[in-house]
């Protein structure tokens, strides 16, 4: 079962390296990463979707805090909070096609960001579930390079997370 | 009673400069401002920690702090391997109760400390670590002894710095001591640059830290304790099963005091030995793979465990789908991570032993005034019983045995201010089975890593810490070689230990299982060839050394060894093949307990 983990730290060299390696040593699988600084330049927020099959998320979380550079982690529920991951998918986009491929981003909302003789590479923004669509639906076409942000969230309101 | 004298010899690099003087001369004018090298606000941070030693071996990156120590009270103990270092400094933590201080250089100095901080990091103990590292320029290149410490140790420490302005030294100092000993202790470690440590800074150390990660929760939850005090009432089949956390917050009288309030039975962990006196009629002494057979009967079969600091480690639960099935659990610990890890806890109480057991005692007064204990005669008579019934047990057949010398090391230094440490494997579990410890700080022993030659250097960290100590290690032959070199450390620093060596000639626990689960396949264990005659040994460090054979040579040679003030190496040639019984085979559960009993 996937988590999302919003992790608040310290922003210090080696606190990403500290986060990876508690993971890897204690057996948890992370299936994306997204660090950046957060409002305050000394502080970064790490968004962690972990793929949690035996441990409970509780030892995840009490294993983070243990981490000197940690100052907050939230679990954050899907229904309680907005997330979104940027996907660039470069394509190809023979003429013969060009046309089908940017009805599909359109109906998507994505943009095309970059054009050559053979190939498009699309923007793509929104929810796990968009991404991959929009990606199965490219797919035919032969997808040739693709990079993913992972996931970033927040929670909705006026509430503030971890 | 002092009997033996001792006292620290001034080691060779210290003078009588004291640090004010050297500082004056070499303060710049300048708004008052203190103007020290970073070796210098390391030492001066140092000091103003209350460091009184430190362990260690210098080298190219370090130079300027070994330079700077040069006019410092601190004691440096030059060691011979960095591990001996680390691990004297965690003895001498262990010991003391204060945070143990040792020091590398880069490169092979640094990763010769990484089992001793290992060792740390698993048993909890407050370590600062200081490291030289090749200057900032080349950090990155593969320069010439270059490691990169701070990655390799990233798992086993509780916190790292590389520091990279010598601005940060004062702050980084301040911060490694108070984490290293607050919360669940641990080792520090802080990787100095060459560059770092020579740059000149106006020096000023911080009054207070400030880590917005960092606040561990001393207080117990009122509610959770209030709901334990009414567990505990009402439990029919208690156990307090107390670890070394106990220890760490010393709360070993408020542990007695709670044990005797309830009249529940006391099991330790190896690392809670001394947390309860093993002397005591409501102790039951060490439970889990070598424990007593009581012990472990009496976990499994109880209906609520009062876990204190201690973290149901695998040598402790055995087969944990079958472990103590029928009892809720209360979980006292001030790391919530071990709370639930391996064992459900139904009643977890995050805080600091110390402060939750008094808390605890409070709440059980006051419930007591209008509740009465529940009726435990049955469990209690079933305890005794099955004390009566499984004692520990060795047979006595002529030959000498470890047992037997344990037992007599026991007898002679009970009544003393005695400090125990031990090695690894079966020289340890004979020292825990037959050492009825009394008092905290009093039994050194490497639990969670399990490192094999703790016990000398642990020994050497643990008399510098406590001087009128009579301090005794249990070691074997095995453990002993590989840290045999710094007998030159307790040698030139007239440290009176007793180094009392069961010697088998094997790597004994390893044969034991091999006899036990790998049909006497002795594959790789066996040292009796090549091993050096300890005798001979000790005397070429300038050691006394001492045989013993039989059994009616051990009491005459402990006597000698004790009384003297020199460093003794006593060479038991015990029995071969002797086992470590009770024991629970790997992976069985605790209730299935193999060997020790009586004919």
């Amino acid at each position: 079962m996937k988590h999302t983990i919003s992790a608040l730290v310290e922003n210090k060299p080696g606190v990403l390296a500290r986060i990876s390696g508690l993971f890897r040593r204690r057996g948890f699988n992370i299936h994306s990463l997204a660090v950046g600084p957060t409002e305050n330049p000394e502080i970064s927020r790490m968004t962690i979707v972990v793929d949690l099959e035996e441990r409970p998320l509780e030892q995840v979380t009490k294993q983070l805090y243990k981490l000197i550079n940690v100052i907050k982690i939230s679990d954050l529920d899907p229904r309680e909070s907005v997330e979104r991951e940027l996907v660039l998918i470069k394509v190809n986009a023979p003429a013969q096609v060009r046309p089908e491929i940017i009805e599909i981003v359109d109906i998507f909302r994505a943009k095309i960001i970059d054009v050559s003789r053979t190939t498009l590479t699309v923007e793509v923004t929104g929810t796990e579930d968009k991404v991959r669509a929009m990606e199965d639906l490219l797919r035919p076409y032969g997808i040739r390079e693709l990079a993913r942000t992972g996931k970033v969230a927040l929670l909705r309101g006026g509430k503030a997370g971890g | 009673m002092r009997v033996k004298f001792f006292r620290l010899i001034p080691h060779p690099l210290t003078t009588n400069y004291s640090l004010t003087d050297y500082r004056l001369s070499r303060r710049l004018k300048g708004g008052g401002k203190v103007r020290l090298t970073g070796a210098q606000a390391i030492v001066k941070s140092l000091e103003k920690e209350g460091v009184e030693i430190i362990f260690g071996i210098p080298g190219g990156p370090l130079l300027f702090i070994h330079d700077a120590l040069y006019d410092s009270k601190i004691h440096h103990i030059l060691m011979r391997h960095e591990q001996c270092a680390a691990h004297a400094a965690d003895g001498y933590a262990r010991a003391t109760g204060k945070v143990g201080v040792c020091m590398a250089t880069s490169g092979p100095g640094a990763t010769n400390l990484v089992t001793g901080i290992a060792n740390a990091h698993m048993d909890s103990i407050p370590l600062v670590a200081i490291t030289g590292q090749v200057p900032t320029p080349v950090i990155g290149t593969d320069a010439f002894q270059e490691a990169d410490i701070t990655g390799i140790t990233l798992p086993i420490v509780k916190h790292s710095y590389l520091v990279k302005d010598a601005n940060e030294l004062p702050r980084v100092v301040k911060e490694a001591f108070y984490i290293a000993s607050t919360g669940r202790p641990g080792p520090v470690l802080i990787d100095v640059p060459r560059d770092v440590s020579q740059a000149v800074i106006n020096y000023k150390y911080p009054e207070s830290v400030d880590l917005p990660g960092y606040k561990p929760t001393y207080r117990g939850h009122a509610k959770q304790i209030r709901q334990a005090a009414k567990a505990i009432i009402e439990a029919q089949r208690p156990i307090i099963y107390a670890g070394g956390g106990v220890i760490l917050s010393d709360a070993a009288e408020d542990l007695k005091e709670l044990a005797e309030l309830t009249q529940i039975h006391v099991t330790t962990t190896l690392m809670g030995k001394g947390a309860f006196p093993e002397t005591h009629p409501l102790s039951l002494g060490m439970l889990g793979m070598h424990g007593s057979k009581y012990a472990n009967y009496t976990m499994n079969e109880s209906d609520l465990i009062i876990a204190i600091g201690a973290r149901f480690d695998d040598r402790v639960t055995g087969k944990l789908s079958e472990f103590a099935r029928n009892a809720k659990v209360i979980h006292i610990d001030i790391d919530p991570a071990e709370i639930s890890k391996s064992v459900f806890t139904h009643i977890p109480i995050v805080g600091d032993a110390k402060n939750v057991l008094r808390a605890l005692i409070v709440a059980i007064r006051k419930l007591l005034e209008q509740e009465k204990m529940a009726d435990r005669s049955a469990w209690d008579a079933q305890i005794r019983e099955w004390k009566k019934k499984n004692p520990l047990h060795y047979k006595q057949d002529g030959n000498l045995k470890p047992q037997f010398v344990v037992e007599q090391i026991y007898d002679l230094t009970k009544d003393r201010n005695t400090i125990i440490t031990t090695g690894i494997g079966q020289n340890q579990m004979w020292a825990a089975q037959y050492y009825k410890v009394t008092k905290p700080r009093t039994f050194l022993s490497s639990g969670g890593l399990g490192t094999m030659g703790f016990g000398m250097p642990a020994a050497i960290g643990a008399q510098f810490g406590r001087p009128d100590a009579t301090v005794v290690v249990i070691d074997g032959d095995g453990s002993f070689q590989m840290v045999s070199q710094d007998l030159a450390t307790a040698i030139y620093n007239k440290l009176p230990i007793n180094i009392c060596i069961l010697n088998n000639g094997y790597l004994g626990m390893v044969r034991q299982w091999q006899e036990l689960f790998y049909k006497k396949r002795y594959a790789a264990v066996d040292l009796a060839v090549g091993t050096p005659d300890f005798v001979k040994l000790a005397e070429a460090y300038g050691a006394m050394g001492l045989r013993v054979t039989k059994p009616e040579e051990v009491r005459p040679a402990l006597e000698k060894a004790i009384a003297s003030p020199k460093t003794v190496v006593i060479d038991f040639v015990i029995a071969r093949e002797e086992n470590v019984f009770p024991m629970v085979a790997p992976g069985a559960p605790i209730s299935q307990m193999i060997g020790g009993d009586e004919e």
